[in-house]
């Protein structure tokens, strides 16, 4: 199922203006791959990049390559929609559909890609909420809609969303950051478990989620406003937490700026 | 939902009274023009009240007053006669030809409005969405009576030619047979009106799809959606309901209409299913094409139906705010 990516020379633009700047580097499959650094740095932006979100903003266009398994998602021909069949994503907000039930929300992208009977959509939806954490609580009511729900279970809908269709890599923009501490618990628990079938990617702001849920840690930072963002260093997470390479890793782990 | 945490807090339990000119100010804080305003805001809602009301007792008297002396059984006569005596006029052919050609209005019309509404928000590039927009708007712009003489000109030659073709083919279902005469029918009709709420439709569809939560567009897009599909799972269904507040306005004004109707319209007391045939009448068209003629008791009669055309315009709206309410629960932006 997980796959790996391989980047080589990335850069990403809105319009004329660079967003980040020459990005290489792997994220290895089976594993869960954090992304930090200051806020503009970038990440989110190289994030969208990974499975071609990033030209949907006005403007946006990027150079370079992204290899899944050695195939570039920006290669001549490449469909991006079924780039993003393939890398799911999961959203900073929850954002389930306000006008779908539950069950709905889980099977709308099953419905998408079309070729579903029935009765196999009611054992994937089992599957993905429960893959989620969350089927025991919504089991009851899963024609109730999904904006019922609170925001950490809401998120975890949008999980179970994101994992329905099978996806090889789930890429998570900051997905606790409008979560609570308990519910943000639950999402990290999942991010555990989940890492056994999917290769993971999350951006987050919060330096202890980083150093407790990833295995590797890219550092991000930029030379300072409307410059690009660049890649400063990527290793194991102990290693970056405990013996980063760079010296501006260590400043910002260490909470000395940003 | 946030609760607004502006709202004034109620004032602590033991404000010091006992200290003059602290908190409180012999001049208030502009406590004169709250007054002068909420007199006049308030003034003016009492009169609208009793303007509204006033009119619906003097609609509803004169109304009366030549309803108990009509001959014929008004909602089911064909001929309007109310100046004739004994007095006979009924509603029956006004009612059916109001409501054919607002319905074929709205078939043609609500479609290609929410077509347009998607392409300028979704599909067009900014360079061509603002030009059209614009060109949109402006044909909300022409007099109605601009539209009457267009279509008495132009619509009902050109649409002579078509009806022909319609007839040789659907002829044998009755609705679209056609004998070949003028077009001046409940079909050109319900094409000119279409015309005419096309741009109010399209106007309100574009404000609510362009207000369609990017976050869910997103998510539909994340999901492998085509653009398609991203307007069939996140932008559509948001726009549901303001879709059909827009073809409420677009009916009421197409129920309405009058000017132009009575332009393209050539009236007549026959009710028939053969919607492509010269003849009908609306409520407006008989209204504006009457009153001239009309003596103080054939205006009573043509207020009696006026008043009818208003309750169903009531109808209409209420039928629509029960299709919104029904689905409130899934409606707007998450909880």
């Amino acid at each position: 199922m997980a796959k790996r990516i391989d980047i080589n020379g990335l850069n990403a633009y809105y319009g004329d203006f660079k967003a980040i700047e020459d990005i290489s580097m792997s994220v290895e499959p089976k594993s869960v791959t954090a992304f930090i650094g200051p806020s503009g740095c970038g990440k989110s932006t190289f994030l969208r990049t990974l499975n071609r979100m990033h030209e949907v903003a006005s403007g946006g266009r990027v150079e370079g390559e992204v290899l899944l398994d050695g195939e570039n998602l920006y290669g001549p021909g490449v469909d991006p929609v079924a780039v993003r069949r393939v890398v799911g994503m999961v959203f900073q907000r929850p954002n389930p559909f306000p006008t779908m039930s539950i069950y709905d929300n889980v099977a709308a992208g099953l419905k998408l890609n079309g070729g579903v009977k029935k009765s196999d959509l009611d054992g994937v939806v089992e599957e993905s909420l429960k893959g989620a954490n969350l089927w025991n609580e919504v089991k009851d009511r899963l024609n109730k809609p999904g904006s019922g729900l609170s925001g950490g279970q809401q998120q975890r809908l949008c999980i179970a969303r994101a994992i329905a269709v099978q996806p090889q890599v789930l890429l998570m923009d900051e997905p606790c950051s409008a979560l609570d501490p308990i519910s943000t618990l639950a999402i990290e628990d999942l991010m555990a478990k989940l890492k056994d079938q999917f290769t993971i990617v999350i951006v987050t702001h919060n330096m202890q989620q980083a150093a407790r849920v990833s295995d590797r840690t890219a550092f991000f930072n930029l030379a300072g406003v409307g410059q690009p963002g660049r890649l400063i260093e990527v290793d194991d997470t102990q290693k970056i937490f405990s013996n980063p390479a760079v010296q501006a890793t260590e400043d910002y782990i260490s909470g000395r700026f940003g | 939902m946030t609760t607004d945490i502006r709202t004034p807090a109620p004032p602590p339990p033991q404000a010091p009274k006992a200290q003059p000119g602290h908190l409180t100010s012999a001049k208030g804080t502009g406590r004169l023009g709250d007054k002068i305003f909420l007199g006049f805001s308030r003034g003016a809602g009492i009169t609208l009240l009793v303007l509204m009301g006033a009119i619906a007792v003097f609609l509803t008297i004169r109304a009366v007053m030549a309803l108990s002396k009509n001959e014929g059984n008004f909602f089911t006569t064909f001929e309007w006669n109310a100046n004739s005596t004994p007095p006979v006029f009924g509603i029956a052919v006004l009612a059916f030809g109001t409501i054919v050609s607002s319905i074929i209005a709205m078939l043609i019309a609500v479609p290609i409005a929410v077509a347009i509404a998607l392409f300028i928000t979704h599909y067009a590039p900014r360079k061509l969405a603002t030009p059209i927009a614009y060109v949109i708007d402006l044909l909300a712009a022409i007099p109605s009576i601009v539209y009457g003489l267009w279509g008495a000109l132009f619509l009902v030659p050109h649409l002579t030619g078509v009806y022909k073709w319609l007839d040789s083919w659907l002829g044998w279902t009755v609705v679209f047979s056609y004998d070949g005469g003028a077009a001046r029918s409940l079909m050109t009709v319900g094409i000119l009106l279409a015309i005419m709420i096309l741009p109010i439709i399209t106007n309100v569809s574009r404000e609510v799809f362009a207000q369609a939560p990017k976050m869910h567009e997103e998510a539909a897009l994340a999901l492998g959606a085509t653009r398609w599909e991203v307007i069939r799972t996140a932008v559509l269904p948001f726009g549901r309901s303001g879709v059909i507040s827009a073809s409420m306005l677009g009916l009421g004004r197409a129920l309405g209409e009058t000017m132009a109707v009575a332009t393209v319209l050539s009236p007549s007391a026959i009710l028939s299913a053969k919607i492509l045939e010269p003849g009908g009448g609306t409520f407006a068209q008989n209204i504006a094409s009457a009153f001239k003629e009309a003596g103080e008791f054939g205006r009573d009669a043509l207020i009696a139906s006026g008043l009818v055309l208003f309750v169903i315009t009531l109808l209409v709206n209420g039928a629509a705010r029960l299709i919104i309410a029904r689905r409130k629960e899934y409606s707007g932006a998450n909880g």
